[in-house]
């Protein structure tokens, strides 16, 4: 397949509902679900004479969403009016930041889908332009004989996170949004719940020769609320465009809607009929400073970046590719990892097969559907419910290791732990497991299934160089231990004993 | 008791209730009384329920009698503009827009004066959203002046000053955007008080232009506008750009012998009525003969004043009148087939042509291509006028100069001028401007009416302010002096 002569570049505004109690400039709640306009006061509902008071935490979850991305921290940030008239808002202007964002830069590392899901894909550095705080606004809708508008939304915190137009593909952008909500739930920052409208996002399109060094005339599709519509719609923007520059026309800059049933964009405006939005500083909400000790109180809070800790796993413990995908994928499930691999660290790989397979298996049998946001690979599970503490698990491996059980009981015993809760010791003890060790006994026993001249043809064969045939007296052994002989050391006993 | 209940200072009348004398309820059926027969002549009540005012001061009577009394303000009754908001009460904004809206909650200066336990007595009238020098712009009413009946009350707090000067009430709260409380107090022979940007919460104040905009008290005296004031000040964390509790110390008084009074050269030249200048230079004599030091100083930007406040303050007003829409309070057009067309009716239905021109004119100053070249260059403007003025208040203590230039004009002679009309607050509006606190105080008269000197103060002034007007007062007692109803 020739490489196309054509170059996409992408940039997107993310519009991310920051995890706060209550709304951004009011102290009303927020939430998904509740009856309409059931999450309002005075001030959500721009009553004449009410005021907004900026939500602290608001500003702090920026902030740290601003240090988890490496972006910097402005000495202050400030909030302006733009204005224009909608039924959905409540003021008639909307509370943002035009010309001093809360978060200005940074960068986000994402990974390209690889050649296959066992081998890594290439990694990028996708821009961050900046990031500014801004109240989201109500919904409404359209019934037969009329309108209906539900303020709920409106004054729900947002963070809109500007990238520069870095991204070059459909799938880059695809990438660049998982690899964003990883960051923003890890830092708890953002549940960006999809499906409850908490991550919406604005793709800007252009196309241009490969080569050239001008960008193209891009449009603008607001309002994508999947990352597989964000992946449609590109693909979808992108041929269009190319199309329409192959037949020799231009690309006219507009603003455009996508409808997801059809998988088809839309114009909704073009630049002639661009709001004149008459931005000014806000005069209600003072410019903000930002004490250097409450980033440095935030910086302590920003967890370990997720290709950050892969490359650590890979490199300082050499966990495969795979296994270490899942592990990054949920903050939780790595650091319950970690804790158990502290617990014994003779055998973090044996630790985090453990985890990445039976336990996330266990976990996810056992807990309802994985979020909507989610690659099923990365489905979110509650450990607050597990049973198996990470030291519980520690000793398992461990016991295994040391040949007290085998591989095999110690899938039994994984069962039994996970259901139970008890250490791996006891379960060994209570239904008689441990393994045979003792050389004495096993090779009294051995002795004795040897001189039976059932297996007098096996040993023969066997000292005639098939090796395989030594198997054949395994099968007796174990069934004088009731199982319980430890393989390794029969093999090696056995190997003496015919010389 | 010789003197008539509705002369009585608000200190007075708090002398009277400690003493037992006089009870809260006997004070608010005088005043009902007198409401009763005058406010149709001067209009300036918009709406006054009597079982409220009167239930109020039974109990505040009751807590009298427990020794459970507030404040020296519990009892005495305190009349609202109708910007301010009061639970249950309308907050009309003397427009139609908002003619049905009943508040569903308090002001903090409503709450601050419940705490108190002063009577919330009434809704005064306004200029529409605050927008007016004389009145004239209410949706509701006309209010006339008290000491001619023939002749606007000033504004927009029109029906405060009205309602103060024809014994209505002791006390009024105003707003003040550009002058909007002094103005007023001048033409109507009453003190007002704008204070420092800040220092009275505006959460409940509808707002016109959010960065000018005070709630202030109003009075016949200096001591009765100060009780006021103390009961308003104090910090809400529902406004934030009202000052914290270690940010609202207030500046010492200065004894008038040690008093520096600026006065800006030239300004009693320009259009300034020669009867007010008389009474203004009187007053400087008057200071001077105290021992107060009279300096001249320059605030070479004060021309810009008018021209700049009318780019902010209507550019701030398109945007916070942008909420009334009919969507969800207010007036609602039922002419419309869509949402949107309903938005625009709605509003075209219920803004006056006042509100209309404001909205229209800051809709422009902030659009794309004008915005630098009006809203841009107002903003640097406003922070020249806001240094020379701090610049002149390193010098001197405050700065006096008429209030308005001209006495009260007659009801309909500016109404068809509107640029007429603006230069009523000349003198007013570099104190909004810079958020300095500023004073209006009765000085003499022009004819029959009433006029006023003006104090603007550095930040945090007011008590200096009042301290040297009130030697002022002392030696020429107009607050007796009643309106000839």
């Amino acid at each position: 397949m020739s490489e196309s002569p054509w170059e996409i570049v992408i940039g997107l505004e993310v519009h991310v509902q920051l995890r706060t109690r209550t709304k951004v400039f009011a102290s009303a709640p927020w939430g998904f679900g509740e009856e309409p306009n059931e999450q309002v006061d005075p001030v959500v509902l721009g009553l004449p004479g009410t005021l907004p008071v900026v939500n602290r935490v608001a500003v702090e979850q920026a902030i740290l969403f601003g240090l988890v991305v490496e972006a910097t921290i402005p000495e202050r940030c400030a909030w302006d009016r733009k204005n224009y008239f909608y039924p959905d808002n409540p003021k008639n202007y909307q509370l943002t930041q035009k010309d001093f964002p809360v978060t200005l830069g940074g960068q986000v590392e994402i990974e390209l889908p690889g050649p296959s899901r066992n081998v890594m894909g290439e990694h990028k550095m996708i821009r961050l332009h900046h990031a500014h705080l801004e109240e989201d606004v109500g919904k409404l809708s359209h019934s037969g004989s009329g309108s209906l508008v539900d303020y709920n939304r409106a004054g729900v915190p947002l963070l809109e996170i500007v990238t520069e137009p870095d991204l070059r593909s459909a799938a880059e952008a695809a990438a660049f949004l998982n690899a964003l909500v990883t960051m923003l739930t890890q830092a708890g920052v953002a549940d960006c719940d999809m499906e409850k409208g908490q991550l919406r996002c604005d793709a800007n399109v252009s196309v241009r020769r490969r080569g050239d060094t001008q960008l193209g005339t891009r449009t603008e599709t607001k309002n994508l609320n999947s990352i597989s519509g964000v992946r449609d719609c590109i693909q979808y923007e992108a041929a269009r465009q190319i199309r329409e520059l192959e037949e020799g026309r231009k690309i006219t800059q507009e603003t455009r809607g996508w409808n997801a049933v059809n998988a088809r964009g839309y114009v909704l405006r073009d630049k002639e009929d661009a709001h004149d939005y008459r931005y000014f500083p806000d005069p209600d909400i003072p410019t903000l400073k930002i004490a250097r000790a409450t980033v440095e109180r935030l910086q302590k809070l920003v967890p370990e970046r997720p290709f950050h800790r892969q490359r650590r796993y890979m490199e300082k413990l050499g966990l495969p590719y795979t296994v270490t995908s899942v592990l990054i994928a949920d903050k939780a499930l790595a650091d319950w990892f970690e804790a158990a691999a502290a617990a014994y660290p003779q055998n973090p790989s044996g630790i985090a097969n453990w985890v990445a397979n039976d336990l996330l298996r266990d976990l996810s049998a056992a807990t309802s559907a994985p979020d909507a946001f989610s690659e099923p690979s990365v489905a979110k599970v509650s450990l607050v419910d597990c049973r198996i503490k990470p030291a519980q698990l520690a000793g398992l491996v461990k016991i295994t290791d040391e040949g007290v059980i085998s591989k095999q009981q110690a899938k039994e015993v994984f069962a039994e732990m996970f259901r139970t809760g008890q250490d791996a010791g006891e379960i060994v003890n209570a239904k008689g497991l441990r393994q045979n060790s003792d050389a004495g006994e096993l090779e009294k026993i051995i002795q004795e299934v040897i001189a039976d001249p059932a297996v007098a043809k096996s040993i023969a064969e066997y000292r005639a160089g098939n090796e395989k045939a030594i198997n054949a007296l395994k099968g007796p052994i174990m069934k004088r231990t009731q199982g319980k002989a430890n393989p390794a050391m029969i093999d090696q006993l056995l190997r003496k004993h015919l010389g | 008791m010789s003197d008539a209940l509705h002369l009585l200072s608000a200190t007075e009348i708090a002398q009277r209730l400690h003493a037992g004398t006089l009870t809260s309820r006997a004070l608010v059926e005088a005043l009902l009384i007198r409401y009763r027969n005058l406010n149709s002549k001067v209009g300036a009540f918009t709406y006054l329920s009597e079982s409220d005012v009167i239930a109020q001061a039974e109990a505040s009577d009751e807590r009298r009698k427990q020794g459970k009394t507030l404040s020296s303000l519990d009892g005495i009754p305190v009349a609202i503009k109708d910007n301010i908001a009061v639970k249950g009460q309308p907050l009309t904004c003397s427009s139609k827009m908002l003619a049905k809206l009943i508040s569903p909650y308090d002001a903090h200066v409503i709450e601050a004066l419940r705490a108190a336990g002063a009577i919330i007595y009434g809704r005064l009238n306004m200029d529409e959203f605050a927008m007016g020098s004389s009145t004239e712009n209410s949706a509701l009413q006309k209010t006339y002046n008290p000491w001619d009946l023939a002749r606007i009350p000033g504004g927009s707090s029109g029906g405060s000053a009205a309602a103060l000067a024809a014994g209505f009430v002791p006390l009024a709260l105003g707003s003040d955007t550009g002058g909007s409380i002094r103005q007023p107090a001048s033409h109507c022979g009453v003190v007002g008080l704008k204070p420092t940007y800040g220092l009275i919460s505006r959460y409940g104040l509808v707002a016109f232009a959010s960065s000018l905009d005070q709630i202030g008290p109003m009075a016949r005296s200096i001591d009765d506008c100060e009780l006021l004031l103390n009961a308003l000040a104090s910090p809400d964390a529902r406004d934030m750009t009202c000052f914290d509790q270690g940010q609202r110390t207030l500046l010492p008084p200065v004894a008038v012998n040690q008093l520096r009074i600026g006065i800006p050269r030239g300004i009693l030249d320009k259009g300034v009525g020669q009867e007010v200048a008389a009474a203004t230079r009187a007053a400087i004599d008057f200071y001077r003969a105290q021992g107060a030091t009279i300096v001249e100083v320059d605030l070479p930007s004060s021309d810009l004043a008018v021209p700049t406040y009318y780019v902010v303050a209507t550019a701030e007003a398109s945007s916070n009148l942008a909420r009334y829409d009919g969507v969800r309070y207010g007036h609602r057009s039922s002419q419309a087939t869509t949402p949107v067309e309903m938005m625009t009716l709605s509003r075209s239905e219920g803004f006056g042509p006042e509100v209309k021109r404001r909205i229209l004119l800051g809709t422009f100053v902030l659009s794309a291509g004008y915005a630098d070249a009006y809203y841009v260059r107002a903003l640097r403007a406003r922070s020249k006028i806001l240094s020379e003025h701090l610049a002149a208040l390193e010098k001197v203590d405050m700065i006096l100069t008429p209030t308005v230039p001209t006495p009260a004009f007659k009801a309909g002679e500016k109404i068809s001028d509107p640029l007429q009309l603006y230069l009523e607050d000349i003198f007013t509006i570099p104190a909004n401007l810079a958020g300095l606190p500023a004073l209006s105080v009765p000085c003499g008269k022009s004819q029959h009416l009433p006029v006023g000197f003006h104090l603007v103060g550095a930040p945090l002034s007011e008590k200096k302010l009042l301290a040297a007007s009130r030697v002022f007062e002392a030696s020429h007692p107009y607050r007796h002096q009643q309106a000839p109803l």
